[in-house]
């Protein structure tokens, strides 16, 4: 027991909290630039880099590449969730499933991503399907063992409790499982989108002609600095308004779930 | 209360594990729940009574012995079994509503008869007015008023009940098993009722089977033969006092037998 009693923080001062910290990176950011303790090479200025945001946008390179990468996260991801998701419940509730997967799953999620590339150069050239595989590669193998964990520790007295009242084996999955078991899907579903992200730059350094990946590996070649900032600040935000809207849906979809931190 | 046998478990064995690791939980377990008859079992904590009406839910399996309900073996889990479990079980994703409709919406009962029971059972359990409420809204005793309804709107043959009080406090207690004497009163369910509770057993059963533990087997039976209404003023009655007296005896003789012999 510590001696103090907490204090509740109030939601404006998270809010600022976290403002301040980006602030304090910005700030940080602006001195070592404009106050050239690092040269401009290594560090652009932040003007430099929302200017470079501006060309793109203006140009329309900006919104060609977000959407291209965009378009290959999801899907890659897409691919992932549809597939981890029935095998995941299967695995969960069958142990004849588990055992005929679960060591090959273990073992493929061990492979890096990255030492899996040559081989998907090999096969499927430089196509978009290659750039998907990638991120299903990066995401499945993961995705499957976290919905297996989740979709398990679904409480077994509620299942009872459906067998009891009459329900089939398919109507428990449904019924029960599949909407106790949601919430906890949903935080797998941002946590593996994020790392999609991850790949889809692997995806993209090595044989792309466009996307957010592509333009921060081409600007390393010409030392443009300001455009490789632009690049991550760019993913950034993206994964920044991902996160977001997938808190948002699992509120839309679960808002019976009582959440720590939630304040009544 | 004198009707047809409607449960029957006939020389019920359960060993978990094998060889030298093997633990005989329950062995030769007989007892019969008569139609609308309102059976206890009591025993210590380790005895096995929830291995033994998990097994006559069909969420365990037996090794030995059987299962008759209305002279037909059971195994697998079924709707003319409802079970109440002392976790509630609740579903939280669904209003107090759908969750008594639950078993009805799965025996595809169309949805206008559907409301109209759970509706039914939703007052008889005094829930009224929280039909649209959230399990996570309810009280502990309202979560299992709503458990119960939810059991009894399936209308099974029998139902067990799995220390349905045992987390409540004892004021909520003492209110639950009114509650639940006087369902039994006005709807005959035939009912098989688990606790480790004397004072709960003598107020509520017609009949009590005593449980003797390791292994666990029925060690007594007692019949209640007191007439009248069941309430919280019976609890003083001499005659309830007596009951739980015999009751009590036994279980005092099976501690120390178990303390000595092992």
């Amino acid at each position: 027991m510590s001696g103090k009693k907490k204090r509740p923080v109030s939601r404006k001062e998270t809010t600022a909290l976290s403002l301040l910290c980006f602030g304090l990176i910005i700030g940080f950011w602006c001195l070592a630039s404009y106050g050239r303790w690092v040269d401009e090479i290594f560090l652009p200025t932040p003007t430099a880099v929302l200017g470079r945001i501006v060309e793109m946008a203006k140009d329309g390179s900006l919104w060609a590449n977000c959407r291209e990468s965009i378009s290959r996260v999801m899907i890659g991801w897409i691919w992932s969730v549809l597939i981890a998701l029935p095998m995941g419940m299967l695995m969960a509730n069958s142990k004849r499933v588990s055992a005929f997967v679960q060591p090959i799953i273990e073992f493929a999620r061990y492979l890096p991503v990255v030492a899996l590339v040559p081989l998907t150069l090999l096969y499927l050239g430089i196509e978009e399907t290659q750039k998907y595989t990638i991120i299903f590669l990066g995401t499945f193998f993961q995705l499957v063992l976290m919905v297996c964990d989740t979709v398990s520790s679904v409480d077994r007295n509620m299942i009872n409790a459906a067998l009891t009242l009459g329900a089939g084996r398919f109507q428990v999955y449904r019924e029960v499982i599949f909407p106790a078991a949601l919430p906890g899907l949903m935080d797998d579903f941002r946590l593996t989108v994020g790392w999609a992200w991850t790949y889809l730059v692997v995806a993209e350094m090595v044989a792309a002609s466009n996307g957010l990946g592509f333009m921060i590996l081409r600007s390393q070649r010409y030392l443009a600095t300001d455009t490789i900032f632009a690049g991550l600040l760019l993913i950034g935000l993206i994964g920044l308004i991902t996160d977001w809207l997938f808190r948002l849906l699992s509120r839309a979809v679960a808002p019976w779930q009582e959440r720590l931190g939630d304040k009544k | 209360m004198s009707g047809n046998e409607k449960l029957r478990v006939r020389a019920l064995g359960r060993v978990y594990g094998e060889g030298a690791q093997a633990v005989t939980a329950l062995q030769d377990v007989d007892l019969t729940v008569r139609e609308s008859e309102f059976v206890m079992i009591v025993g210590p904590s380790g005895c096995g009574k929830t291995t033994l009406i998990n097994i006559i839910g069909g969420l365990d399996e037996q090794t030995s012995g059987e299962v008759l309900l209305d002279g037909k073996p059971v195994c697998a889990p079924g709707a003319d079994r409802g079970m109440v479990f002392q976790g509630y079980s609740l579903f939280p994703w669904l209003t107090v509503q759908k969750n008594v409709e639950f078993g009805l919406k799965m025996k595809k009962v169309p949805a206008a008869e559907r409301a109209q029971r759970a509706k039914e059972y939703i007052d008889l359990v005094g829930l009224g007015g929280f039909e649209n409420a959230l399990p996570r809204q309810l009280s502990g005793g309202m979560k299992q008023r709503a458990a119960i309804a939810r059991t009894l709107a399936n209308e099974p043959e029998v139902l067990l009940m799995d220390e349905p009080f045992g987390a409540l406090d004892a004021q909520t207690r003492v209110v639950m098993q009114e509650l639940l004497a006087g369902i039994s009163r006005k709807k005959h369910p035939t009912i098989l009722f688990i606790t480790h509770d004397i004072d709960e057993a003598v107020l509520l059963g017609d009949r009590i089977y005593v449980m003797s533990r390791r292994p666990g087997t029925i060690r007594d039976v007692i019949e209640v033969d007191i007439p009248g209404e069941r309430n919280h003023h019976s609890l003083v009655r001499p005659e309830f006092i007596a009951v739980k007296e015999k009751i009590m005896e036994m279980l005092w003789q099976e501690s120390m037998d178990a303390a000595s012999g092992r």
